[in-house]
């Protein structure tokens, strides 16, 4: 691990992004930014703009509408990125694979570095597959 | 030549006012955990963030001006730097020789929130444009009350403009603060530096949650660090401006030392804990308060130091 990947993993800054979700998700990544699991103990928080972003928070399968904006959403934000899949719908689609709004799960759309599997993800989940990533 | 080149990039500017502020960032985000009950990030954290903003990708955006955009981060790291550099070696307690610094420093002081504003109308993005307007208006609020806290030390100080001379005068006759007026000043001049540097209530330039950063919004990669690095600067050099206006600046004698820091650190708790205890006001609700309530308590510092109280 070269030091500008270890500088990089020190200092991870989160954008959220919301793709078609049922809001789950959502409300389970802002659980790891609370008291009881503060991920700001590894140096990462919540940027508003996506030019401050490290990491792509995206849940929810990917919607006909929602596509193109995460297409764009992905190429605005500056490289190097990660991209992080929350939750069983951008993975595989989930309970709504089946749906005539399904654009396929997020990997088809944008490279996915970690995925992060659960229907929502608890927040320890969420933490243990960043911590994996971490130790890469 | 060479001594002034090392003021600017070593000793009182650059470098080390970096460093301090980085360390001042820290310890704020610390509290701040603290205060939640949380652990908060480790001691590097700051210069990690700096660091990994120097690595990444800048974004021009299509509509801007990049010329401007690109331009308006350095000049606010330059300005950020020469008031480090203006207010700190007094209160090292290095001679300069320069009579008016006083003046000078407020004008200097201004100039990372001007080129803020400049870069944000440049970047072409309509949040950043919201957020010039609202950097504008917060220093249209805060600077007439921090004026009238300046003019009240210079009475105090026995009409002098001098840095040096103002701390020879609370040397000779006890710090500001022990007296009523010293009191009040210091109580504006921690408001007016919570706006100054854009911590909570008076965030409303740089709002999260609705205008995603305001000024900062299209800023990337290391036009970011730079701000970052101009953040962390204000970080130390505003509060150790107060130090040195009311609090009596440093002093670097045995057990002094300990007692210099103390108050440094002091006047960032106050911040912090400021910042950590109230909601962000709306822009109408910061003019009003710093327009009507800071003036007026700010004028009666005026008045009670004419009577030398």
């Amino acid at each position: 691990m070269g030091l500008k990947e270890k500088i990089f993993k020190k200092s991870l800054w989160l954008f959220h992004l919301s793709a078609g979700s049922c809001n789950n998700c959502d409300i389970e990544i802002l659980d790891c930014l609370t008291p009881r699991f503060d991920v700001e103990r590894f140096g990462m928080k919540l940027v508003g703009s996506v030019r401050h972003a490290d990491v792509l928070l995206i849940t929810g399968i990917v919607t006909r509408k929602t596509k193109p904006r995460v297409l764009e959403i992905y190429e605005q934000a500056p490289k190097p990125i990660v991209v992080v899949a929350v939750g069983a719908c951008p993975i595989t689609g989930g309970i709504f694979a089946e749906g005539y709004n399904f654009a396929g799960p997020l990997d088809k759309v944008i490279p996915v570095d970690v995925y992060i599997p659960g229907c929502p993800p608890k927040p320890e989940a969420i933490l243990a597959g960043i911590v994996k990533f971490l130790n890469k | 030549m060479g001594k002034e080149i090392f003021y600017f990039l070593i000793f009182p500017g650059l470098l080390f006012s970096a460093v301090i502020g980085g360390f001042l960032s820290w310890v704020d985000r610390k509290i701040t955990a603290r205060v939640q009950f949380r652990k908060g990030p480790p001691l590097l954290q700051p210069l990690y963030d700096f660091l990994k903003l120097l690595l990444k990708e800048t974004i021009i955006p299509v509509r801007g001006s990049v010329f401007t955009f690109l331009v308006s981060p350095v000049l606010a790291l330059f300005g950020a730097t020469i008031s480090a550099v203006f207010i700190l070696l007094p209160l090292f307690h290095i001679e300069t020789g320069f009579a008016g610094d006083l003046i000078v420093v407020i004008y200097l002081l201004n100039i990372p929130s001007l080129t803020y504003i400049i870069g944000a109308a440049a970047s072409g993005n309509p949040l950043a444009s919201v957020g010039a307007s609202r950097e504008m208006k917060m220093i249209l609020s805060y600077e007439v009350p921090l004026l009238l806290v300046i003019v009240s030390v210079i009475i105090k100080a026995g009409m002098t403009i001098s840095l040096t001379e103002i701390i020879a005068a609370q040397a000779a006759g006890g710090a500001f603060i022990g007296s009523i007026s010293g009191v009040i000043a210091f109580l504006v001049a921690i408001f007016c530096i919570q706006a100054k540097l854009a911590l909570v209530p008076f965030d409303i330039p740089e709002a999260e949650g609705e205008i995603c950063d305001g000024v900062a919004i299209e800023y990337s990669g290391s036009s970011l660090a730079l701000i970052k690095l101009t953040k962390y600067i204000m970080l130390f050099i505003v509060p150790s401006f107060v130090v040195l206006l009311l609090l009596g600046g440093f002093s670097f004698k045995g057990i002094d030392i300990l007692w210099s820091v103390l108050k440094l650190l002091v006047i960032i708790l106050l911040l912090t804990l400021i910042r950590n205890t109230n909601p962000r006001v709306k822009i109408d609700q910061a003019m009003k308060f710093f327009w009507i309530w800071m003036n007026l308590l700010a004028v009666i510092a005026v008045v009670l130091s004419i009577l030398g109280l």
